[in-house]
């Protein structure tokens, strides 16, 4: 049964480059015409750029650089400002928040964590600077603002992880560190300190939810490409005028699991599940420490932890004048 | 009410792999198919056996249920049913079950003339699940290492595990499982927000056209991958976290028997250092 399986571009169109529609008066002019990549073309569109600057998108780039910058700098004085151990050791290295001595103090002199806050305050305004400008750029063209929304829940994540709930707990070194082993080594620190972070029920929904955007990510995918040679893509005309690729797509879930979405609510499903994933998460990171100190005990008390046979050993955190 | 407005012109005869015209016909929404006899009878049956093996244990509390795999020592042999046995009957029931599903689809795309995507994808998701109960028992010569069928159980088999190598996060697979995870999300959060904000635009504006997305995208990051071909990068993407999960737990224990912090000391004894 050899038939046609939409999986790459066989003939790419040239054309003059698109432009874009006309931005409102008072922007700035984009950069740039745009260029086309062949390999790009195979994938999906050839053309990259033009591409807008503006105020919010320099000023976003500057903080991103500076906070790079101090990161990068602060783990080249750590060995020494040898190039090659810091080529070597690079993975392991980490600018890290301040100590628990300090508590929440405001400004911290930059060797003992200052620098820590620095690149973190960069790294949050390069974010929410990124976060107006993608509203704004909607604005501009009279879409909706569904994207910079979407960005404004992961960047509520990274905030509760490094500024609200160290703010909360009164100590900045309860906050991650910056480095690539570092910031794993942080989070199983973190789930083991507060007694397993799968007890936590939203964590377990962050996870469904991340799981299930993967999922639908998959199953949409999938299916716009398998009607691809029905014009499946143009999913807005679908929306507006459903025609057979999307019909034929609902049946096929309709006939496989007895339910289908719709051109537009498969969308609004995908928005949710992404969006969810950064907010539940967000909410369990909240609560822990804060609200609650053992997450496995906590599941004790609710009767969701299973019980296995006992094997002599103690938990030394059930232990009276045990950490708490 | 089955059908939907414009479904009954799509119920067409034929495109199934076995079976002929025998089980070619609907029952409600549902497509049946000779795969969906199969897929019925085997659901039902793990479903059932779980049922059974949840009322031979301590709870009913369905966060507690728990259905072990035998222990170690029974090696890849079968176990009696009481100890581990219903594990062995259900894995195979919802491979057969999966696996029918899977063929199914491929018959409903037959039907309504589609690509193979789907099926192709799901097969990602059985490899993943046949990997943890299969693939790496097998290799470590034990139906023990499977994990137990139960909500917060299989969750402290996942802990478990992860601390036997001492610090899971290291494993590189699973570093590029969870990376393609992450990347899965934000471009699925972005492609499902560019849609909506094309068809739900500004008070008193005209749906926008994909010009307006692809424009939205050049002006913000400078590339828009375009209506096709972000859902060939989705599809990619969440196929990618699917592989790299089953692959970081094949290699921990078949592969790597040590913490696998430690695996990362070949970077650091690399002769261009010196």
């Amino acid at each position: 049964m050899a038939r046609y399986q939409n999986m790459f571009t066989q003939v790419q169109l040239r054309g003059p480059l698109e432009a874009g529609p006309r931005l409102p008066p008072g922007s700035f002019p984009r950069v740039g015409t745009g260029t086309y990549n062949y390999w790009m073309g195979k994938l999906g569109a050839a053309q990259i750029g033009p591409i807008y600057l503006g105020r919010l998108g320099l000023a976003s780039l500057i903080c991103a650089f500076l906070s790079f910058e101090i990161i990068g700098l602060n783990m080249a004085a750590s060995v020494n400002w040898d190039p090659v151990q810091f080529a070597r050791q690079l993975p392991w290295l980490a600018l890290e928040p301040p100590g628990p001595q300090w508590g929440f103090k405001l400004l911290m002199p930059l060797a003992e964590g200052g620098w820590w806050q620095m690149a973190g305050f960069f790294m949050s305004a390069s974010l929410i600077l990124w976060f107006v400008r993608t509203y704004l750029r909607a604005r501009a063209l009279g879409m909706g603002t569904h994207v910079a929304w979407a960005f404004a829940a992961g960047i509520l994540l990274i905030l509760t992880l490094g500024f609200i709930r160290p703010m909360l707990m009164g100590s900045w070194a309860e906050a991650v560190p910056f480095g690539i082993f570092p910031h794993l080594d942080w989070t199983a620190a973190f789930s083991i300190r507060y007694g397993n972070l799968f007890y936590n029920p939203f964590h377990c929904l962050s996870i469904a939810f991340l799981y299930g955007s993967t999922m639908l990510f998959a199953m949409h995918g999938a299916t716009v490409l398998a009607i691809g040679r029905y014009g499946g893509e143009r999913e807005i005309e679908q929306i507006t005028d459903r025609g057979t690729a999307f019909e034929r797509g609902a049946l096929f879930w309709r006939w496989t699991m007895g339910f289908n979405a719709t051109a537009e609510s498969i969308h609004r499903w995908a928005w949710w599940f992404a969006v969810l994933t950064p907010l539940t998460g967000a909410i369990g990171i909240l609560l822990t420490g804060t609200v609650v100190d053992n997450w496995y005990l906590w599941a004790v008390l609710h009767g969701y932890a299973p019980g296995y046979p006992d094997t002599g050993v103690v938990d030394p955190a059930l232990l009276p004048g045990g950490v708490r | 009410m089955a059908l939907l407005s414009f479904e009954r012109k799509y119920r067409v005869r034929g495109g199934t792999l076995l079976g002929g015209d025998l089980f070619d016909f609907w029952v409600g929404p549902f497509y049946v198919g000779f795969f969906g006899v199969t897929t019925a009878i085997s659901a039902l049956l793990g479903t059932l056996l779980i049922f059974y093996a949840a009322s031979l244990g301590p709870s009913w509390n369905p966060w507690l249920i728990s259905i072990a795999p035998p222990d170690i020592a029974y090696g890849l042999g079968l176990a009696p049913l009481r100890e581990g046995g219903f594990w062995q009957v259900i894995t195979i029931c919802a491979i057969v079950a999966f696996v029918s599903w899977a063929l199914r689809e491929v018959e409903i795309c037959n039907k309504l003339g589609m690509g193979y995507h789907v099926p192709f994808a799901y097969g990602f998701a059985i490899f993943a699940y046949v990997s943890l109960v299969v693939v790496r028992p097998w290799l470590l010569g034990a139906w023990g290492f499977g994990f137990p069928y139960g909500i917060f159980s299989h969750l402290d088999w996942v802990s478990n595990t992860g601390y036997q190598y001492l610090h899971f996060h290291y494993n590189p697979a699973h570093m590029l499982a969870v990376s393609f995870f992450f990347t899965t999300g934000g471009a699925l959060a972005f492609h499902g927000a560019l849609v909506l904000s094309a068809v739900n635009p500004a008070e008193g504006e005209p749906v926008k056209s994909p010009e307006y997305e692809d424009a939205f995208f050049r002006d913000t990051i400078g590339y828009s991958i375009g209506t096709l071909g972000i859902h060939r990068l989705g599809l990619f993407l969440a196929l990618s976290a699917g592989f790299w999960s089953a692959i970081c737990i094949i290699i921990s224990g078949p592969l790597w028997t040590r913490g696998w912090p430690e695996w990362w000391t070949w970077w650091l004894n690399l002769p261009i250092w010196s």
